[in-house]
């Protein structure tokens, strides 16, 4: 009989081979891994010089040890690999667990449009994050012991963090697979999927709670080697709090971009409630931001650390608190009232700075302020984290060219709508496909 | 390969096992002083230590570490203020003293052994683990290289070998086979002034005070690591404030497990009543929809 998988019509391109066999399935695979477009564009020379350095750095760092690469010391066991690319990355990647949340538990279908990209962003993130913890390993090849169980240190923070970490991945992934699904147009893994969206949805946002808030919790094991400003029983609360606002602002500059740059792959319904959307979250951001400082002044007073903020580490706190976080929500809190979009923007733009200076203080920068051998990072740490962030953007461009990320595809919708009524002829498609 | 039923009842209970991670009491607790089994130290007596540097010699051949730059029985490495390294265990420092200028004070520096390791509860595979008698030891087939023993360590103590491409955390172990056969530690045995004596903690306890009250100008009335970090097992005596000497005063007399202790119970809590409320949330909302929201919906 006649496949109902109606290949995606891609302007200016030949019809898509039927992927419901495993030769059409690795046909289009291979089809869809070509680069599509001008290869050689600044961005892809740039992005793709840095990969490249990165690569022989990390061959480096693999044949040499550590100590080749970084500036890590006895002193300071951890630097930006783990203050910037994880404890940082993964607060921005806070955007997936709210948004999904807002969506898809509290039903709030304003911010559907932008789900998708906002989970793709997520799940992304963790994969290369998680990759670039490897590099930051000394034994990379036991990082199976917590998860396989011939050592579970049941009483670490950090085991909690590994599995929080790998569990919320897989969610992630299973929050992202409908976009696959329609991309190779499996109508029925994408309707099993669906079934699967809220109990997977609502995993992961009791992973994340618990992940972003273990990553503070990570801390709280040095009290006398973190700054007291910053030190706090309360970090992992704040740690949670503040991975909501990181991931508001990472949505709203992500959004920046993705439109500017695919902007022939969003759909009307994306573009017409676009401005609504960036004005919501600035709403949201500004009242977790709000909270977030309320807990902030608390530790302050009752900490009696008022004094601090007088000495040279206590100015730079005040840079961070005062300048990257209560600015900006007061800038939130003037957009909205004006309505404006372009100062939400930019405001996001602020409170994203403010988190990142909040991690790297607690990890790195306030983290045995007293030694008199300062840890900075080696150029060859930050070449790496670089062509950590370029291979993510690569992989986030590739997907979002190829599947329905910005908009549902409107092809897809009706297929659907076909084959929901066909549910007969579908099912002999599948047997079909199979033997 | 597939999934089979044995790799089932592996990730099965490895998921059980996070939900009861917060909960359990881990289990070097078991083995605190009220718990029983009593652990062995050392008392360093820095009034007594005349900077012969016998015990580093004798951890490094306990150790098998390379040999050292410059030769144990020189004076020249006091001129410059050391720290322990992945190739030595245990140094002697030599420090001013204000009490008496021309009699200079000598530290050693090595793990502390403390009663609640902050190591072995910030280790995700176990890699660092109180032993029942006493020592703090690391298993090397099971570390991954992350530091956060490095992290947590209020005393700076595990070092990594950043110059290999297979890299292991080093410290002082404690001689666990040695005091496992109820032998007294290399560094213990070699002392020649009795400045490190070797023995169960409460009796280290009562001659370091016996000591302080029978002498009460030499000693600074304070046994570092009696309380410290809930106590150490091995503890110190001294002629002039701790803080004088190097030591961290400021570290407390919390166990440092309790600092994250809060946290992790919280963690079966929050992993149990989260995805409760939230499907509760999720049937409240989708209720709401049905009575009200159907047409619309379809209108859209």
């Amino acid at each position: 009989m006649e496949s109902n998988v109606t290949p995606m019509p891609i302007p200016g391109r030949p019809a898509a081979p039927d992927t419901g066999t495993l030769k059409g399935f690795l046909q289009f695979l291979w089809k869809e891994l070509k680069p599509r477009g001008k290869v050689l564009t600044p961005f892809n020379i740039i992005t793709g010089i840095i990969i490249l350095g990165g690569i022989v750095i990390i061959g480096i760092r693999l044949a040499k040890g550590l100590g080749a690469v970084t500036n890590l010391s006895q002193a300071y066991p951890w630097g930006i690999w783990i203050g910037f690319d994880v404890v940082t990355g993964v607060a921005f990647a806070g955007g997936a667990y709210i948004l999904t949340f807002a969506v898809h538990i509290l039903k709030v279908k304003k911010y559907e449009p932008i789900v998708r990209a906002t989970v793709l962003n997520g799940f992304l993130a963790y994969v290369f994050y998680s990759g670039a913890l490897l590099l930051d390993l000394g034994r990379p090849w036991n990082v199976v012991n917590p998860i396989i169980g011939n050592a579970f240190g049941y009483g670490s923070v950090l085991f909690l963090v590994a599995w929080h970490f790998l569990l919320y991945t897989l969610c992630l992934f299973v929050e992202v697979s409908p976009a696959i699904a329609e991309w190779l147009k499996w109508v029925k893994a994408r309707r099993i999927i669906e079934k699967m969206t809220t109990a997977t949805i609502i995993l992961g946002v009791t992973l994340s709670t618990l992940h972003q808030a273990g990553l503070g919790a990570l801390f709280l094991t040095a009290p006398s080697k973190i700054h007291p400003l910053w030190y706090s029983s309360n970090i992992p609360v704040l740690f949670f709090i503040s991975s909501m606002f990181a991931g508001f602002s990472l949505i709203i500059i992500e959004s920046m971009f993705t439109h500017r740059i695919f902007s022939d792959r969003l759909d009307d319904a994306h573009r017409a409630s676009h401005n609504k959307i960036l004005l919501g979250l600035a709403k949201g951001s500004a009242s977790v931001m709000a909270a977030y400082l309320f807990l902030k002044v608390i530790d302050l007073t009752h900490g009696h650390q008022l004094g601090l903020l007088f000495t040279p580490m206590g100015l730079w706190y005040l840079v961070e608190v005062a300048g990257f976080t209560l600015l900006p929500l007061v800038l939130y809190v003037v957009a909205i009232r004006r309505q404006s979009v372009r100062l939400v923007q930019i405001t996001a733009f602020l409170t994203a700075f403010g988190v990142v200076l909040n991690r790297m203080n607690i990890s790195v920068i306030a983290f045995k302020w007293y030694e008199a051998v300062r840890y900075y990072p080696s150029w060859m740490e930050i070449w790496v984290t670089l062509a950590v962030i370029s291979m993510e953007l690569w992989v986030f461009q590739w997907v979002i060219n190829r599947m329905p990320i910005l908009g549902a595809h409107p092809d897809f919708k009706m297929e659907e709508n076909t084959l929901n009524n066909l549910n007969g002829a579908e099912v002999v498609r599948w047997k079909v496909s199979a033997s | 390969m597939g999934i089979n039923r044995r790799n089932f009842l592996k990730v099965a209970g490895a998921a059980g096992g996070i939900l009861l991670a917060g909960g359990a009491r881990s289990a070097w607790t078991a083995q605190t002083p009220e718990g029983g089994v009593e652990f062995y130290g050392i008392l360093i007596d820095t009034t007594k230590c005349i900077g012969c540097r016998a015990c580093e010699e004798a951890c490094n051949a306990q150790n098998s570490l390379p040999a050292p730059k410059v030769s144990f029985s020189s004076e020249s490495v006091f001129e410059k203020r050391r720290d322990t390294t992945p190739e030595a265990y245990v140094v002697v420092n030599r420090l001013p003293n204000e009490k008496s200028p021309e009699k200079p004070i000598f530290v050693r520096k090595q793990c502390m052994h403390c009663t609640e390791p902050s190591c072995a509860s910030a280790c995700l595979c176990k890699a660092m683990e109180k032993m029942p008698e006493g020592p703090t030891v690391y298993h090397k087939d099971r570390c991954m290289g992350c530091r956060y023993c490095m992290v947590s360590c209020p005393f700076d103590i595990p070092k990594f070998e950043y110059d290999k491409a297979s890299p292991f955390v080093k410290k002082c172990v404690g001689c666990p086979d040695r005091v496992a056969k109820g032998e007294q530690t290399a560094c213990a045995e070699a002392c020649p002034e009795g400045a490190t004596l070797f023995g169960k903690r409460r009796d280290l306890i009562e001659e370091a005070k016996k000591r302080i009250y029978q002498n009460p100008d030499r000693y600074y009335p304070h046994i570092y690591g009696e309380h410290e970090v809930g106590g150490t097992g091995y503890m110190y005596l001294s002629a002039v404030p701790f803080e004088k000497v190097d030591f961290r005063t400021d570290l407390g007399t919390k166990h440092y497990p309790e600092l994250t202790s809060g946290f992790l119970s919280s963690v079966p809590l929050v992993d149990i009543l989260w995805p409760a409320v939230l499907f509760g949330f999720n049937y409240l909302i989708s209720d709401k929809e049905e009575e009200g929201g159907k047409e619309n919906h379809h209108g859209e």
